[in-house]
């Protein structure tokens, strides 16, 4: 135990410090990784290419012998596996060239090879009737002959055409079922021929190639043969090897023949050994694997989260997986092991067997370490976290992989052979490579996290109580960063079973998944494919010609292959320039020309120039005599076949050549001269009035020259015009299919829409028909808005400076100011109501007022406003000399001061006082005025001030002094005054709200009075909740007060839903009764926690404090007994969710959500949610809501703790969501709120409130009973009823 | 519950055996072993239907005593879903698998199966479908029957690493060329064995991958002696000795796609 424990330690360690390694030079280790990486794979490159290309091996003729069926001893490096027993058949070509000799003129194109073609008769008959005879007797062809069987049943179309029940016997012949007659009798030779050619794409070796034994360009059977000779070829399928027999086969008929210039060699037996086909009963199996295989790459790197770019590291993933495999290959050829499994088909289970598992171990145990350490520390915790379980696991598939190696199975060892060494290279490639990509991308998210958090204040903000998240601090606009748009990442999820109309689900499954592009994609590839495999240009042919070069197996002997016909035209210039001396002649003549066109040119010329000189000869009825000459291109003519010829050919008789080899014999050369006179004879007579004379047609050398190419190249023109306008098509057609189904969401967002920025789109890439509407704005506080409270009924905010502004929640009137600018008590008691003051900011309405109060205004004091402040706007109102009140807080708590100081955003307050004294200076005076007298009124002194004012409004006792501390200019103001609210509750019509200085207030909400206050605890009041007669206070000081409130009356809800008139009613009696509020200590926690208290809530009968002790406390409301102290969070608790169904989620400064079980105290489940704090968090009946300080508001799956999906806020509107009902979310975005449907994570609706509020983001948003909404702009409110999008849902 | 699905197994299980018989006599078409692999239950698509149509009502039936009326209907769709995943699934792979067969001979055929591949033969992917959605089923249930829910490896790519080695046994069944049967069928009960521990290692999943390969063995040794099909070179009565193995690791892997279906999502892996 002490050892394994001691050897994890270590393990760790080693890791740890090798985490630190890769984190700290990243690119010099990605630089070694891939010289390794590439080190290991160069042995790969002497592996011939996979592929199912057939491979060859050659042996002199002389004294040839098939191999003997055991292995072979001795030489095993020369001779390659297969090369074992007998072939299949030996392949022997009598390679015939004819021409017609001397050549008239008068003749027609077909005379080239009509005649020719009808020698081949005669050549079969001589090759059947052969026989040797010796001391042991006679022997024909028949008895060594590969005697072929019925065909295949499917090809009855071709049993005319090709031998059966005998010798394998292949001749052009064979298309008049070698019958001379036939082929007299045949009005079109070409037509014959080409009859069977296949009219599609062809997929094999065509019967031509098959009974000419040569491919069709080089037959010379077309009407535009410049050469005049006409090549093919007897094949003939030996089934043994008798070299006597064919000795004397090829004497003879090189002596019946003679091929004077004949320099084909002849002294090699060339094998070609074919792999297994892969067939469609192979390929299906293949290609599931491969599915699977995607499928379970897919599966796995989905699990990649938390990353800069999940793309980069799933691929980094892919990459390490498939070098490693690649270096395994590589390192067991470094070490001798050559490869005979199908390296396709291992693949992947190869890859399944080493798996991807590590690697997304290391980056979750990676992601989650804590996110405020170094990268390199994060990098190295997360590997020496995951060191012993990694061990362990290579430990035990080794183990697994060796066992298998006892099976004593080749291909099983050869297997985990592999196996083996790619979990090695895997591990290595994982520390390596891996581990580095990971480093750099998790430093590329730090990076970009530092870019997004621009004030670093901000980041702390969430240490305040849940009502004060949003700091007062306006963040510097973001206007000048292009605004984020909604991007919204699902995860699917069981939740996303779709409700949407059919239809709609169609197209959102077409534009999902991209389906037009990716078919029109799938499409092109296929075809490609299609065009490569069916090789039209002769490309393969070419490659696979390459390929046996390269390979050590093939000849190295051999001639440089010339490039096939697709290439070149099909005359070979060499063989002429070499054969006829007449060259500089010629040269001379054309001298103008290019040297490559003219060496192109040049067969064709000199045929010309042959024909010319017959002319020239006086009209004489004979041309010039031609020549069939032999050159290095003839040799070995069967290579310039497909590959699949032979195949194909054995195949029609059931003969399989997978895994097999056939021995092609050295060709015989045979040359054929015909006289003009058998040519004429031979002539059809139909042929004589179809065809022009073979030279009518041809005047014009340059204009033919393209169509001399033959038929194939132009099948190819035609394919590929074809192709590309069916493609056009289909595109096109797609395209109209998109626009008819997708007419509006799609590239058509209009132009008065872009100026807003990214438009909001869900997951489908759908922006739904956004709308604006005119919100109630609610205007008058002067700062920003801080704490907001709701009942249903009534909305009360306050600001900065400690205004508390009472709104009815239906009509967006202000009903009432607190403190009353114009309330104050005389020594009797009586408030004496001063009207049109307090509407008078509230321009929008108050309209009505604002005249009157101007005028009132002016009225009142007495003295002009001196010009000097007509242009220049009174910043008075901004300037804070409470520094005691500051000091004091900054003793308290250092946290909090910060927090303050952003609060305390000078310049956009003195800027938007600038605008607003810009706007129209004679209002700006007004403003002026009234912000003095607001804030100031009780300052000023008798001169400025109206009658009325005595020494004593300033006393404690006035209820209208509380909250104008911070602009008080005038020492004279105590220093217990000068408090801000920190909280704020509303029920009813009453208002409690909690001060820095320790005070609690009770308000009337409607009167505007003070009912009564409680100032016994001296530390600022964070967080406040109210609930029936009930009042909890949580201290900065971590002390929790239970107050209760006692009145004489039942609390009378009275007609707090007064009309615009309300404020111009006089004064009723019943507000005296105020006096009879009580507000008392029922108990006081005094360490509730030992740090500030930063989250309150209440339900259910149970009370729940999150503390930046990072734990959170659960009482018991009727005896404030601690029931339970919850600990799980590594950070400060910033947010606390509880509900009447017990249901307990708190989020913290560690970015984490944990939930709790109210009834136990446990903990249910714990979710790294965000990076950086959380923010907000509510609950619906299924799901958990979050957001955070990274702008992004994830909905989790309450029962499984699993994320939904995620949607990303615009920068500053992080914490702006409000649950609407169950199943509708609104969150604020730039002027804007949408709202989303939580179930599915659709965008329903985005609307857009007003043109003012564009560059304000929405960073409160409240959810009143009503279904409306208050977001709060900054100093604004606005006040929105969606009806249109809660019609839908309900 | 979970009574209901065994008795609605052991019904198919009868209704099989009749249908089989039937086939039996018509002889006319001859079955992939592959066919039992995945489930060892062969029943006509009819029948399957019927008694999927019988279950589904059944069990809403009987869970509505315990939840509500929404959570029921809810449930036996999700059922529903899961069965038409697994279905799927496993018709999916006794085609492919059949095919792996087909091609190395081992199980023979009439003479013109590659030209009429898919039609010769058109009742095996059904069965194995219906096999498949049986056994899927009966993983998760009994795995709440016995109160443990399956948390090993529980996610999908874990899922298609498991369907990949089983693909690979077969393959492995199908092309290597062993020194003898014994040896392969050796090898190939290691490596079931290896599948089990490596993606299940539960009791119950061994339990009930055992009790499938008993079963399915019989079946098909019963369809061999009726002369439905034929193996090439049977060593075990009339079958081929690795075959239960096969059918253990099919069953493995079929119910850890069924238990994967089970815990949540009714997601389609993405290998159809």
């Amino acid at each position: 135990m002490t050892l394994t424990e001691r050897l994890r330690e270590r393990i760790s360690r080693a890791f740890y410090s090798h985490g630190l390694l890769c984190a700290s030079y990243p690119i010099p280790i990605i630089l070694f990784t891939a010289l390794c990486i590439l080190a290991c794979c160069s042995p790969l490159l002497k592996l011939p290419l996979p592929g199912t290309g057939p491979v060859e091996f050659s042996t002199p003729v002389k004294d040839y012998a098939p191999p003997g069926a055991g292995p072979q001893h001795g030489d095993p490096g020369e001779r390659p596996d297969w090369y074992v027993g007998a072939p299949v058949a030996y392949i022997q070509q009598i390679f015939v060239k004819a021409t017609v000799s001397p050549w008239q003129k008068n003749f027609l194109a077909v005379d080239v090879f009509r005649s020719p073609l009808s020698r081949v008769f005669q050549l079969v008959e001589e090759i059947r009737n052969h026989a040797l005879r010796d001391s042991s007797g006679v022997r024909s062809l028949e008895e060594v002959c590969l005697q072929v069987t019925d065909l295949l049943p499917g090809l009855r179309k071709l049993r005319n055409l090709l031998p059966e029940h005998g010798c394998l016997l292949l001749s052009p012949g064979n298309f008049w079922q070698n019958d001379r007659e036939r082929f007299n009798a045949d009005p079109d030779i070409i037509k014959t021929i080409h009859q069977h050619e296949p009219k599609t794409l062809q997929t094999s070796a065509t019967l031509k190639d098959l009974l000419f034994g040569l491919p069709g360009r080089y037959s010379g059977v077309n009407l535009y043969n410049r050469r005049r000779v006409v090549s093919y070829t007897v094949t003939l399928g030996l089934q043994r090897y008798d070299s006597r027999f064919l000795s004397s086969l090829r004497s003879r008929l090189k002596l019946l023949h003679p091929s004077p210039n004949c320099s084909l060699r002849e002294e090699q037996v060339v094998h070609v050994h074919f792999k297994e086909e892969i067939g469609i009963a192979e390929l299906i199996p293949l290609v599931t694997t491969y599915i699977i295989l995607f499928a379970y790459i897919y599966f796995s790197t989905r699990k990649i989260d938390m990353v800069k770019s999940k793309w980069g590291l799933a691929l980094a993933a892919v990459v390490t997986v498939l070098s490693s495999l690649l270096m395994s290959v590589g390192l067991c050829t470094l070490f001798g092991l050559t490869p005979t499994l199908n390296g396709g088909e291992i693949f992947p289970y190869l890859v399944v067997v080493i798996g991807l598992e590590n690697v997304l171990v290391l980056t979750k145990s990676v992601v989650s370490t804590p996110v405020d350490l170094e990268v390199k520390l994060r990098i190295a915790q997360g590997l020496s976290n995951e060191s012993w379980s990694i061990m362990k696991n290579m430990a035990t598939e080794l183990g697994i992989i060796l066992i298998g190696y006892f099976t004593l199975v080749p291909a099983i060892q050869e297997f985990c052979l592999f196996a083996v060494v790619g979990l090695v290279s895997d591990f290595f490639l994982q520390m390596f490579f891996f581990t580095t990509v990971l480093s750099i991308d998790i430093r590329r998210m730090e990076l970009a996290d530092l870019n997004k958090r621009l004030p670093p204040e901000s980041c702390l903000a969430a240490g305040k109580a849940p009502c004060r998240a949003r700091p007062a601090a306006q963040r510097p606009a973001p206007l000048s960063a292009p605004p984020q748009p909604h991007t919204i990442t699902l995860q699917p999820s069981s939740l996303r079973n779709l409700r949407l109309p059919k239809r709609l689900r169609v197209i959102y499954f077409f534009a999902r998944t991209r389906l037009a592009q990716r078919l029109i994609m799938a499409g092109t590839v296929i075809w490609i494919g299609i065009l490569v495999y069916t090789d039209p240009a002769g490309l393969r042919t070419y490659l696979t010609s390459q390929v046996t070069e390269q390979s050590p197996l093939g000849d190295a002997g051999l001639p440089a292959m010339p490039v096939p016909g697709g290439v070149l035209p099909a005359g070979d210039p060499k063989m002429d320039l070499s054969v006829f001396p007449s060259e500089p002649v010629q040269l001379s003549e054309n001298h103008t020309q290019p040297r490559e066109q003219k060496a192109r040119l040049e067969p064709n010329q000199h045929s010309w120039a042959q024909g010319a000189e017959g002319r020239g000869n006086g009209q004489l009825e004979l041309g010039a005599e031609a020549e069939v000459t032999w050159g290095a291109e003839d040799e070995e003519i069967w290579r310039k076949l497909s590959f699949r010829h032979w195949p194909a050919l054995f195949s029609y008789y059931n003969i399989t050549l997978a895994k097999r080899y056939i021995s092609i014999l050295p060709a015989i050369p045979v040359t054929l001269y015909l006289h003009p006179q058998e040519a004429l004879e031979l002539r059809h007579p139909q042929e004589a009035s179809r065809y022009q004379p073979f030279l009518a047609g041809s005047k014009e050398p340059g204009p033919e020259h393209g169509a001399h190419r033959g038929h194939q190249d132009v099948t190819l023109y035609k394919v590929a015009a074809l192709g590309l306008a069916s493609g056009m098509l289909l595109v096109l057609l797609l395209f109209c299919l998109y626009r008819v189904l997708c007419p509006k969401n799609y590239g058509q967002n209009g132009p008065g829409r872009r100026r807003r920025g990214d438009l909001p789109c869900d997951d489908y890439g759908y922006s739904p028909p956004e709308t604006e509407i005119v919100p109630l704005v609610l205007r008058g506080h002067l700062m920003d808005i801080e704490c907001l409270a709701s009942d249903g009924m009534l909305l009360v905010s306050c600001c900065l400076v400690g205004q508390i502004r009472v709104w009815d929640a239906q009509t967006g009137d202000c009903l009432t100011v607190i403190p009353k600018p114009r309330l104050r008590r005389d020594s009797s008691g009586i408030f004496d109501y001063q009207e049109g003051w307090e509407p008078s900011p509230d321009r929008k309405n108050g309209l009505e007022d604002s005249f009157e109060s101007s005028h009132q205004l002016k009225r009142l004091l007495g003295p002009p406003q001196p010009p000097l402040f007509c242009d220049q706007p009174d910043l008075t109102s901004l300037i804070d000399t409470n520094f005691s009140e500051r000091a004091r807080a900054a003793e308290s708590e250092p946290r909090l001061r910060r927090h303050k100081d952003s609060g305390y955003d000078f310049s956009s307050l003195v800027g938007k006082v600038y605008e607003e004294h810009g706007s129209s200076g004679c209002r700006n005076v007004n403003v002026n005025m009234n912000m003095n007298m607001n804030m100031n009124f009780p300052g000023l002194s008798a001169p400025h001030g109206p009658a009325g004012f005595s020494p004593s409004d300033e006393g404690r006792s006035g209820p209208g002094d509380e909250g104008c501390d911070k602009s008080s200019a005038l020492p004279s103001w105590g220093g217990d005054l000068e408090s801000s609210v920190w909280s704020l509750e509303l029920q009813g019509n009453l208002i409690v709200a909690g001060r820095s200085n320790g005070k609690l207030e009770v308000w009337d909400a409607i009167e505007g009075t003070l009912r009564s206050s409680n100032d016994e605890g001296q530390s600022g009041i964070t967080a406040l909740v109210f609930l029936n007669n009930r009042i909890v206070a949580a201290r900065l000081n971590g002390s929790l007060d239970f107050f209760s409130l006692e009145t004489h009356q039942s609390l009378n809800h009275l007609q707090f839903r007064g009309g615009p008139g309300r404020s111009s009613l006089p004064p009723s009696p019943s507000l005296c009764r105020g006096a009879a509020l009580r507000c008392l200590l029922t108990h006081s926690v005094a360490c509730a926690h030992h740090k500030p208290i930063t989250a309150l809530r209440a339900a259910a009968g149970r009370l729940v404090t999150g503390s930046q002790d990072h734990t959170l406390r659960v009482f018991r409301l009727e005896d404030s007994c601690c029931l339970f102290t919850l600990q799980g969070h590594s950070g400060a608790i910033t947010a606390v969710y509880i509900d009447q169904t017990m249901v307990l989620a708190s989020g913290g400064q560690d970015g984490a959500i944990c939930l709790w079980d109210v009834l136990t105290g446990s903990r249910v489940s714990h979710m790294f949610a965000h990076r950086g704090d959380v923010t907000s968090l509510t609950c619906t009946t299924s799901c958990v809501i979050s957001s955070g300080l990274d702008d992004v508001i994830s909905i989790w799956d309450r029962s499984s703790g699993t994320k939904l999906y995620s949607i990303q806020q615009e920068l500053g509107c992080g914490a702006s969501l409000g649950v609407i009902s169950d199943n509708l979310l609104v969150t604020g975005g730039q002027g804007c709120v949408s709202f989303w449907d939580i179930g599915y994570g659709d965008l329903l609706q985005t609307v857009y409130l007003g043109k003012s509020n564009e560059s304000q983001p929405a960073r409160q948003i409240l959810v009143l009973e009503n279904a409306a909404i208050v977001c709060n702009f900054g100093s604004e409110l606005s006040l929105v009823y969606v009806p249109s999008v809660l019609e839908k849902l309900d | 519950m979970p009574r209901l699905e065994s008795c609605a197994w052991s019904c198919s299980c009868t209704a099989r055996g009749r249908h089989r018989r039937q086939l039996g006599d018509t002889a006319a078409e001859l079955a992939a072993k592959v066919g039992e692999m995945l489930g060892s239950s062969v029943s006509s698509p009819s029948l399957a239907r019927a008694g999927r149509g019988a279950r589904s009502p059944s069990t809403s039936s009987a869970s509505s005593t315990s939840s509500s009326a929404s959570s029921t209907l809810n449930w036996s769709q999700h059922l529903v879903q899961r069965s038409v995943v697994l279905f799927v699934v496993g018709a999916f792979m006794a085609l492919v698998l059949n095919l792996l067969q087909i091609q190395r001979n081992v199980t023979s055929f009439p003479d013109e199966v590659i030209s009429t591949l898919f039609s010769s033969a058109w009742w095996v992917p059904p069965c194995c479908g219906t096999a498949a959605a049986v056994v899927g089923l009966l993983y998760p249930c009994i795995d709440s029957h016995l109160g443990e829910p399956h948390k090993f490896k529980r996610e999908w790519a874990s899922v298609m690493r498991c369907i990949a080695v089983f693909v690979g046994i077969n393959h492995a069944s199908a092309k290597l060329d062993f020194a003898n049967n014994i040896q392969l069928s050796l090898t190939l009960a290691a490596l079931s064995l290896g599948l089990w521990w490596t993606f299940d290692r539960s009791r119950s999943g061994l339990g009930l991958g055992i009790t499938i390969a008993f079963v399915a063995t019989l079946i098909t040794q019963f369809l061999v002696y009726n002369g439905v099909y034929q193996y090439t070179s049977p060593d075990f009565l009339y079958i081929r000795s690795w075959l239960p193995c096969i059918f253990f690791s099919g069953g493995v892997t079929v119910g850890n796609i069924g238990r994967q279906l089970a815990m949540g999502i009714p997601e389609k892996p993405h290998n159809d």
